[in-house]
């Protein structure tokens, strides 16, 4: 049976794909080659590595306003990931997300989210639900 | 969430399609952070420069922008954060007509929204600071935690469809720092060494933002005895907020909510103390010393008119070195006095460029640097260098006079 994982209700749709974790935190002005589709602020623990496509589950949302533009505009061109979890999202991030249409979630009940899931395990995210679930793995 | 009437009539289109849009964008928000229902707001504060709207999200707010006037306009004062373009420069600092294009559509689109294009992310220094208590939607986190923290206004991050959202419906879900309960201490630390000038207010913002680490983490500060100026809390907290996504902080006998350290909850805290280590951990990444420079930057905030004259003083009678270049960036208010007072003409004389309503980070920074060579950045901002090490700059910090001085002798003397 696949491992399910509660969090607080969240914003988008369900959508499902293979994660991206890194024990660190995310703003899309100051982390991303957003024309890449890269990480590139050199000390960031995915620098260099490609987010399209991916579900990202990183520890909090960082400063940057801008990031609530950018998560739509990175949409528009196909180049986003398909969502992001946090630990604790911030609001820029979730008004970003809100306006992308891309989901995201955060406050998980079993603990640190970065830790929970795996970079290549397959996940389905469902924001309504304030669902996330493992397809790959089993409890 | 409870809705009012006039908010149910928006859920259902009765004032159009931009309003509509606005209330359920700002219901998924409150329903993700609990909010219990809308608090009316007075102002909003919008941050969108081209290079993060993109020409999507230009389209999104022409689309608005179509509509009949009583469906567009937004219902309260609505400000604008510093534009990517200054269209009175850019050629010059190699941005693009493709980029100036896309500046103008947003304007215009913003202008028939009725939107008052301030281009600045310090209006509570040079507009309308808003009062204790007052519910604002303000972009910019720079903006946001000197209103909340300074003028004791209430606000969260509001990014710019979100601000928009509050400017169009008038409202915004009332969570976050708009509750009481949010706006207790949660972290206390004991500055021992007061900062001097503007640069060491932005590290210790930066260390204190860094330690506090997140949008729910609010810090009280003890140890501050004399009171800061304007320049300098506003050079705290933009890297407070920077570095840590911090939304306020409370000094004790400074900041209106806080007289005493109780105020905030902060006796109930743990002390933590700031040490000069975790000054010189911070400030590490961003020293340089005899190393080229081939650009200087004053920006992030936006220079008040006081550090114009600064500025411009420590510029006067002197000449920039021929491989690098200056760049000072201020709003547009404060760059017509600052025309005025003969400031500008300083600035220029020296070899510096000074734009207005932009901030340096906010206008295609990834493409201006490269059209220009521009790598090896000094700056007295540490919100400024925090950011730039992202969009292929190496980012060094001096002080406001070691900056002119490096700009001068083309290297960090």
């Amino acid at each position: 049976m696949p491992i399910t994982l509660k969090c607080h209700v969240g914003i988008g749709s369900e959508v499902t794909g293979e994660a991206l974790v890194a024990k660190d935190n995310f703003s899309a002005r100051y982390d991303l080659d957003r024309i890449k589709g890269v990480f590139s602020r050199p000390d960031h623990a995915l620098a260099g590595q490609s987010y399209q496509d991916k579900i990202l589950i990183m520890q909090e949302a960082k400063g940057g306003v801008a990031s609530a533009w950018m998560l739509h505009e990175m949409v528009q061109r196909g180049i986003a990931p398909k969502a992001i979890l946090f630990n604790r999202a911030n609001t820029i991030l979730a008004q970003g997300a809100a306006l992308a249409g891309m989901a995201m979630c955060d406050r998980f009940d079993d603990g640190d989210i970065t830790d929970l899931v795996a970079t290549g395990d397959v996940v389905t995210v469902r924001p309504d639900a304030g669902l996330v679930i493992i397809k790959n793995r089993d409890r | 969430m409870k809705l009012t009437p006039d908010e149910q009539a928006m859920c259902a289109g009765a004032f159009g399609p931009a309003r509509q849009w606005a209330i359920e964008h700002q219901f998924q928000i409150g329903r993700m952070f609990d909010a219990a229902d809308m608090v009316e707001v007075s102002q909003a504060h919008m941050m969108a420069d081209p290079e993060s709207l993109g020409d999507a999200g230009v389209r999104f707010v022409e689309r608005w922008a179509a509509l009949d006037e009583d469906e567009r306009r937004v219902r309260i004062p609505m400000i604008t954060d510093p534009r990517g373009v200054d269209l009175s420069c850019y050629d010059p600092i190699g941005q693009t007509e493709a980029m100036a294009d896309l500046e103008r559509r947003f304007i215009a689109a913003c202008r028939r929204l009725g939107i008052v294009m301030t281009d600045t992310c310090i209006n509570y220094q040079t507009m309308m600071p808003p009062v204790l208590g007052e519910h604002v939607a303000y972009g910019d986190t720079g903006v946001v935690i000197y209103s909340n923290s300074v003028c004791g206004a209430r606000s969260n991050f509001e990014g710019g469809p979100s601000a928009l959202a509050a400017g169009l419906t008038g409202r915004t879900p009332r969570y976050g720092l708009h509750l009481d309960a949010h706006r207790q201490a949660t972290r206390r630390f004991v500055v021992r060494d007061e900062p001097n000038e503007l640069t060491d207010w932005g590290v210790l913002g930066a260390v204190i933002g860094r330690k506090a680490g997140s949008y729910w983490a609010i810090p009280v500060i003890e140890g501050i005895e004399s009171i800061p100026g304007s320049d300098a809390l506003k050079h705290f907290g933009a890297a407070m907020a920077s570095y840590g996504s911090t939304p306020l902080f409370h000094i004790v006998g400074v900041t209106p909510e806080c007289r005493t350290l109780a105020d905030v909850g902060g006796d109930r805290l743990d002390e933590e103390e700031i040490t000069q280590a975790d000054v010189d951990t911070l400030r590490a990444p961003f020293g340089a010393k005899g190393e080229a420079v081939d650009v200087v930057v004053f920006a992030a905030p936006q220079l008040s008119l006081l550090e114009m004259k600064e500025v411009a003083d420590l510029c006067r009678g002197r000449s920039i070195h021929s491989g690098t270049s200056l760049i000072v960036c201020t709003a547009p208010s404060v760059f017509a006095d600052a025309e005025r007072m003969g400031y500008v003409e300083s600035i220029r004389a020296f070899g510096g460029r000074v734009l207005q309503g932009t901030c340096f980070y906010q206008q295609y920074a990834r493409e201006i640097g490269e059209a220009n060579g521009w790598r090896r950045l000094l700056s007295n901002s540490a919100k400024i260098v925090n950011i730039l090490g992202g969009y292929g700059y190496q980012p060094a910090l001096a002080s406001r006079a070691a900056c002119i001085d490096a700009a001068a002798a083309g290297k960090v003397v």
